[in-house]
Order: structure tokens, then sequence, then C-alpha cells
């Protein structure tokens, strides 16, 4: 093939995807939005999403902010500044690594997991068979999911950030002698509420992110058992490739404003 | 006096799906309270022509009527009415594995008609004992659930609101012949019992035979017979008697 057709069609295929999951996030915000809303089915995701994803945030939080503390103590010391590691540590917890690492967690562990359900209910007729039922799948599969990602992931951030600091609190008075009441006094004078408030508002987006990549890979999987596992695999590196980018942009955004 | 128009109508119905014509100008009715049977071969469109009926597919050419009204161009609100006509039996049953089996039958009063869990739930064990499942099924998972019984939980969640059509997709299909037989005693009853219209599809000879009164023979995109099941052994049409001899040598391809 000529290969200025090639790169033609291949930037082509780039604005049709781009403009396919503008569409389908468009039309499952409007879903999540407006009523009829299912309410169990919301309670269900929050579950799924939120509660279930506690253990894998947690232990990524604690582990995070103990090698965090222990990174900053090492590098602050080839300048005597070993003293603002609590203060590093909870400013790299709460603006960056909770939201991310939540994030992350949740890509592997939500976005598969929606994009394999949904598509399987397509392999198996029963997206058309809701849609037969009278009820449509895209109000009742993909708006509570979008819903229940943007209101989880904030709230598990707020839990990876309280474990990951205590993570460093751990690790500092443990082994490296910091007095923990210091420590933690020296914690909350130096954080701001902005710190915490603007890595809750990234994981609102994270969430939106990881829960649209799981339901437009597997709302629109073909195939059969192929078409799932591709539509999975998708799923998680498409929303770990947003996560990061968003994280960037947001970044730069909230440091400008 | 004018004539009641067909129950279900599809006129000139033309569609292509990859750039293979599956359906070229298909014309075909089923009268109200008839049973119609729609056989053929692998690959030669009956799926696709259930699912235009149902409006899961729009036609390339030609309409789609339910009463004589064209439904064809039909969305949102107003297809959701029509889905309310409709009950359908999909060929794996279609039940929703993270649902139990009596909130798989409820599906559409719940989250269609706003119907209380308490009230669905008991219609929804009424439906399954029209399909002779016991109230203790109600709480299982379809996961716990064997083939024939499936079968039977898809049935129940088509009939559960009395539709005026119910449309069934290889019902028999996967199943051993004695619970097949069972599966299409059940079809006719609760087809008999609501007075509806039925469009089934299949290529199981024996099942058409039960639950049909006319058969009509789908191949290479357009019906190439139809008439009433007691015409089927002495139709002489080549597609319909190598279809009922089952012989590789014929007009008909082997989907191979």
């Amino acid at each position: 093939m000529n290969p200025i057709r090639a790169v033609g069609r291949a930037t082509l295929d780039i604005f049709r995807t781009i403009g396919q999951v503008a569409l389908f996030a468009g039309q499952g915000v409007f879903s999540a939005l407006s009523p009829p809303w299912f309410a169990r089915q919301l309670a269900r995701q929050i579950m799924a999403i939120g509660y279930l994803s506690l253990p894998e945030v947690g232990l990524t939080a604690v582990f995070t902010g103990a090698a965090l503390a222990l990174n900053i103590y090492t590098g602050g010391g080839r300048f005597n500044a070993e003293q603002i590691m609590p203060q590093i540590v909870a400013l790299g917890i709460t603006r960056e690594l909770g939201p991310v690492l939540a994030a992350l967690m949740l890509a592997g562990r939500v976005s598969a997991a929606i994009a394999a359900e949904l598509g399987a209910m397509r392999a198996t007729e029963q997206i058309d068979a809701m849609k037969t039922l009278s009820t449509d799948p895209f109000r009742y599969l993909v708006g509570p999911r979008l819903l229940a990602g943007v209101l989880t992931l904030p709230l598990l951030t707020a839990v990876a950030d309280v474990i990951g600091i205590a993570g460093g609190w751990l690790v500092a008075t443990r082994t490296l002698a910091f007095n923990p009441s210091l420590y933690l006094r020296n914690t909350a004078d130096f954080l701001t509420g902005w710190d915490v408030e603007s890595g809750l508002i990234k994981a609102a987006v994270f969430g939106f992110i990881v829960t649209l990549m799981g339901c437009y890979h597997g709302y629109n999987a073909t195939g059969g058992a192929r078409g799932v596992g591709r539509a999975t695999t998708l799923a998680v590196v498409s929303a770990a490739i947003l996560i990061f980018l968003c994280d960037y942009l947001l970044t730069t955004w909230f440091s400008r404003a | 006096m004018s004539q009641t128009p067909p129950k279900l109508e599809w006129r000139d119905v033309a569609i292509r799906l990859s750039d293979r014509p599956v359906l070229q100008d298909l014309t075909l009715s089923v009268a109200p309270g008839r049973s119609l049977v729609i056989i053929g071969g692998s690959g030669q469109g009956k799926s696709v022509t259930i699912k235009l009926a149902l409006g899961l597919m729009t036609p390339d050419a030609g309409q789609v009527l339910v009463d004589g009204v064209d439904t064809t161009g039909a969305v949102g609100a107003a297809r959701r009415a029509l889905f309310r006509r409709f009950g359908m039996l999909f060929q794996g049953a279609a039940l929703f594995d993270s649902l139990t089996v009596w909130e798989n039958v409820a599906f559409r009063l719940l989250n269609a008609d706003g119907v209380p869990r308490r009230l669905a739930r008991e219609q929804a064990v009424e439906a399954l004992a029209k399909v002779r499942l016991g109230a203790e099924v109600a709480a299982l998972y379809p996961g716990d659930l064997s083939g024939g019984m499936q079968k039977r939980v898809g049935l129940a969640r088509a009939i559960i609101a009395a539709p005026e059509i119910i449309i069934f997709d290889e019902p028999t299909t996967g199943l051993d012949p004695i619970t097949a037989d069972a599966v299409n005693d059940l079809i006719v009853e609760q087809v008999r019992g609501l007075g509806c219209t039925a469009i089934s599809i299949t290529h199981d000879l024996a099942s058409a035979r039960k639950i049909g009164d006319d058969i009509a023979m789908l191949h290479g995109g357009r019906i190439v017979w139809s008439g009433p099941v007691s015409a089927l052994d002495r139709s002489e049409n080549p597609y319909v008697e190598q279809f009922i001899a089952g012989r590789a040598d014929g007009p008909i391809t082997a989907a191979l």
C-alpha cells in the first residue's frame, strides 16, 4: 500500500475512534444524569467498583507511602534536608500518587471486569435481550457504572491518602527515629486543602476514564471470546494511558490556576 | 369491508452485512394468531430476519410492518413501545448472569414498568409455574440451571407480560430430543393460551412441525417456499425436499 495512504488511513482511524469514544462518553453522561435511574444497579456498581477495591488500593497506598518515605529520606540526606520528608510524602501522596495509583489499580481491576462482563453480555445476546425487554441497555449498564466510578474513586483516593501517609509515618517512626506526633503535626501544618482537593478532582476524572474505557470496549466488543479478550486488554491499556495523559494535563492546569 | 392486515410483515426487505447480501427482497407475513416457522440452512439470514422484525437491526431497503403500520424507522420511545408488544426467546436464552431467575423473568416489570419488587416476584413465580418450574428455582442464578431449564426461564420471561407477538430463535437447539419435545409442548401451550402470534426460526423439522401452523423456507436471502405445515411433505420444491431429506446433494450447498 502507498505509505501516504497508509498514514492517512491510520490518521482517519484515530480520529474516528476519538469521535466514537466522545459520542459514547456524551451518551453515557446523559444516561447517568437523566431519568430513569436504576438505583439498585448504581448501588451494586458502587459496591463492586468502590468497596471491593479497598484492599488493593489500601495495600498499594501503604507500601507506596513507606517506599516514598525511605526514598525522600535518602535523597534529602544528600543536602541535609531529611526533616522535610513528612511534608514531601504528604504532598506526593495527596497530589499525585494517591489518585494515580488508585486509578491504575482500578484500571486493572475494574476496567477489565467491566469490559469482560459487557463483552460477554454482547456475545451472548444479553444486551439485545435487554432492549427487547423495553430497557435501554445504555442507561442500565453504562450510566450506573460511569456514575459509580466518578463517585467512588475520590473516596478510594481519600482512603489511599490516609493510608499512604500512614505508611510513611510507620517507616519514619519505626526505622528512621522520627518523633511520631511531630511527624503528624508537620504533615497537618504543611498540607493545604487544595493539596487534597486537587487530588480528589483528579480521582473523579480518573474514575470516569476507568469506567468509560471498560464500558466502551466491552459494549462494542465483537467476535465472541476472542473479541471479549481483546476488549479487556484494550480497556486496561487505554485507561492506563489516558490516566497518565489526563494526570499531566490536570497537573499543568492546576499549577497555572 | 376492510381486510385485517397481517400481524407482522416483511415487505421487500433487503440487507447487506459485511458487503454480503443477506436478505434480498424478502416478503413474508404472518396473520394474527398464527404460528409461522421459518426454516432454512445455516447462514441463510433467519436470525437477521427476526432481528429486523424486532428493530434490533435496520434494513437497507424495504419495510417491517406491525398491524399494517410501518415500524422500520422507529427509535427511542416509539421503539420501546413496540418492544412491549413483543416477547422473545433467544437461542441461548440470553439470561442475565448477575440476576436471579425471578429477577430475569420479572426484568421488564421491574425496570420498564416500575412494578414493586414483591409483586413482580409473585408474577415471576406464576410465570415460572406456567413453564413447569417450581418456586424453589426463583432464587437460583442462571448458571445453576441446565440448558433445558434456562430455555424454560427464557420462555417465562417472554410470556410474563402477555405479548401480542412472541419470537422463538432456535428454541430447541442444544437440547436432547425429550427435553426439546417438552419445550415444544410448552411453546404450543403458552402461544395458544395467550392467543398471540408466534414466529419461530429453526432447522429442527420435528420442532417446526409441532409448533408451526405455517412454514416458510428461507434460502439465498429469499423465501423459496411457504405454506401450511400439512403441505410441507408434498411441496414439490427442490429446496424443501432436500432440507427435509437432509441430503448433501441438491440446490442447497452445505455450509462448510
